[in-house]
């Protein structure tokens, strides 16, 4: 299956302008021999909700790990050809992976806020990279990033609570807070609805709506309805390679691949 | 009509059914087996313990009137009290109780008072000065003789004398709180377990100073750090093996190796702690493994995420979720060094010790070694006295799993 590359020639009124944020060119990800990616090519802006759709297995999450080396962890994998985050390669030498990660957040599957208080989880960030001067700036940064989180509301009489005595929904949004607490350029989202209720899977997508005007999201998700909801542009995976790209609107009403109109039709997944 | 029954209401299906309820009313009948098993042999260990160790922390005293108001003793202003006995001793307080003892107990009975009485009316009239002006009943301790003797056996001739005795009031057991604060001695009824105490109390310092941090890292590194390669694999076999070797070719290794290089330090708590650490720190290697390895990993992924590195994940959130394991396994290997005998015989913690060590390089025993040694003595006080220790023994074990399960609790977190 070769990649396609092509730009959509389809006018939009959010027709992405610019250098984009993330631009990966000829990607493989290999775990030990198996090849689960296979020369992905895309680019990612900045304002822009990216929805990567495709069957279990298709490589879509790992894919998404590549993009701030969440890959590291597993020994056995390798990653191949150019990830740019700002035209600057994040997998050479010298590239600083805590850097890079605090630049990059990332919220996962399960919601997974630490053992410590709604506080703490939210300050830890900020604390190790020397974010904040003083009590007074940190607390400016919880309050901030819970507001944005649209979590504030909810938990600012009991901040010193455990963050694992909040329900599933409002944990997954406490780590998105946590996330934008280091003042991050993307966030990737790893299938962030997938434990959740349809109620605080609205809350989320709502959420993600309005934090596209400040970063670069791109959001791994099973959900066709979701990946049409909340995002601008999807890229349709399956078996490690990238099947079509383009404009949700396109891909959902108009693909160009026969794979693509399969799957979003229902006849495969 | 019979082909038409569902295949879970035939006759076959039910008598499969009452199978399996028997099969689990066996398993059910066996488990109470054997939890009443080991209960009994708890109930019978701890019974038997109690009722030869009470004894143990009593001894047969004489109880003597001593008027010291008419003799010109002074107790000197000094902190010492070892020197102050010692001036006592010589303005003649053993004497003075010898003849006290001769008009109470007539001569026959004066010679069955222990030679190390008077001690006992120095130290209280040390405590209270008050006591030299006027006249006051001690309870001073007896020989072994006598003591063998009331308890209704030792040497025959002595009997009618303790009944006798006993009959006026004169001899009897009292709890003895002295044997909390002595040391080890020849005579069962002056020893005491206060220096084997202190010498575990300070040899378990010395090994958990050594195997925690040591064990802790040696965990955090193998779990954390260590590529999962053929190297890894033969230290993690090593150190496992290394918690099955006996406990005596400890002893050999550190009789060969600390001894050689610290030939003064023998029979010290500094020693024993280091030969009991080489033997503590596996276990503890293993068990924080273990405790590190229960850690969920998506805690590390939402800290590596946010852009901390990998030795902040490891402090700040692996190793405080890991604790309170980490912890329990090594209040378990400290438990199993604090009973440990046969590598401290080798590096010569058998010594008879009479002073408790006041520090880590004195000689010292340690509370196991000196049930042994009591227990190979033949005097009958000693049985008692043995018993007695262990008991001490057991409280020390039991505290220690106590603070092991405050610990657990404490540091437990739920999510």
């Amino acid at each position: 299956m070769v990649t396609e590359q092509t730009p959509l020639t389809t006018p939009e009124e959010d027709e992405p302008t610019g250098e984009p944020k993330i631009r990966a060119t000829d990607v493989s990800v290999y775990y030990g021999d198996k090849k689960a990616i296979d020369e992905v090519s895309i680019d990612v802006h900045t304002e822009h909700v990216t929805a990567f759709i495709g069957p279990s297995g298709c490589g879509k999450s790992t894919f998404l790990r590549t993009l701030n080396r969440m890959n590291d962890t597993i020994p056995s994998a390798r990653v191949e050809g150019t990830i740019e985050l700002d035209g600057e390669d994040i997998y050479q030498s010298g590239m600083d992976v805590v850097q890079l990660r605090a630049r990059v957040g990332m919220v996962f599957q399960k919601p997974n806020p630490f053992p410590k208080s709604i506080y703490e989880n939210i300050a830890y960030g900020p604390r190790i990279h020397g974010l904040a001067q003083g009590k007074g700036e940190l607390d400016a940064i919880v309050e901030r990033s819970l507001q944005r989180a649209g979590l504030w509301d909810e938990v600012k009489d009991r901040i010193e609570d455990s963050g694992t005595a909040l329900s599933g929904g409002q944990q997954q949004r406490l780590c998105i807070a946590r996330a934008i607490a280091v003042d991050p350029e993307v966030i990737l989202m790893d299938e962030p609805c997938s434990a959740l209720d349809p109620i605080a899977t609205a809350k989320i997508e709502e959420l993600i709506d309005e934090l596209r005007g400040r970063y670069a999201i791109v959001i791994v998700t099973h959900s066709m309805q979701q990946a049409a909801r909340v995002s601008q542009r999807t890229a349709f995976f399956h078996l490690g390679h990238l099947v079509e790209y383009g404009h949700t609107s396109d891909i959902f009403t108009n693909p160009r691949e026969q794979k693509t109109q399969d799957y979003i039709t229902g006849r495969y997944g | 009509m019979s082909e038409m029954r569902a295949p879970t209401r035939t006759p076959e299906f039910e008598a499969r059914l009452k199978q399996r309820y028997a099969a689990e009313r066996r398993f059910k009948l066996a488990g109470l087996g054997a939890i009443a098993f080991s209960v009994a042999i708890l109930v019978f260990l701890l019974g038997n313990m109690l009722s030869n160790g009470l004894g143990g922390f009593q001894r047969t005293v004489f109880e003597v009137p001593v008027d010291l108001s008419r003799m010109a003793l002074s107790v000197p202003a000094t902190d010492n009290e070892a020197s102050a006995v010692r001036s006592l001793q010589s303005q003649g307080l053993p004497e003075i109780v010898q003849y006290a003892a001769e008009e109470a107990l007539g001569s026959e009975g004066a010679s069955q008072i222990n030679s190390e009485a008077w001690r006992i009316v120095a130290q209280e009239v040390i405590a209270d000065p008050a006591l030299l002006r006027g006249s006051n009943t001690y309870s001073l301790p007896t020989n072994e003789d006598i003591a063998s003797a009331y308890a209704g056996d030792g040497k025959l001739h002595l009997q009618p004398l303790a009944n006798e005795l006993a009959e006026q009031g004169l001899l009897h057991d009292a709890f003895d709180p002295g044997f909390m604060t002595r040391s080890d001695a020849t005579d069962p009824q002056l020893v005491g377990i206060w220096g084997a105490l202190k010498g575990s109390i300070l040899t378990m310092i010395v090994t958990l100073l050594l195997a925690f941090p040591v064990g802790v890292l040696a965990a955090l590194y193998l779990e954390e750090y260590a590529p999962r390669n053929r190297w890894t694999d033969i230290i993690e076999v090593s150190i496992n093996n290394l918690a099955a070797v006996p406990s005596i070719i400890f002893g050999l290794l550190g009789l060969a190796v600390f001894l050689t290089l610290f030939p003064s330090f023998r029979s010290a708590p500094l020693i024993g702690g280091m030969t009991l650490a080489l033997m503590t720190m596996p276990v503890i290697v293993i068990s924080g493994r273990n405790a590190i390895k229960a850690v969920p990993p998506s805690i590390r992924d939402g800290a590596l995420a946010i852009g901390a590195s990998p030795v902040q994940v490891v402090f700040h959130h692996v190793l405080p979720l890991a604790l309170p394991g980490i912890l329990t396994g090594t209040i378990i290997g400290m438990a199993r060094a604090l009973g440990e005998t046969a590598p401290l015989l080798l590096i010569g913690m058998r010594a008879f010790v009479a002073t408790p060590p006041s520090g880590f390089t004195d000689n010292a025993t340690v509370l196991p070694m000196q049930i042994f040694l009591w227990s190979d003595q033949i005097d009958r006080g000693f049985v008692e006295r043995t018993s007695a220790a262990i008991i001490v023994l057991l409280i020390f074990l039991l505290l220690m799993n106590g603070l092991a399960i405050y610990l657990r609790n404490k540091f437990e977190k739920r999510w």
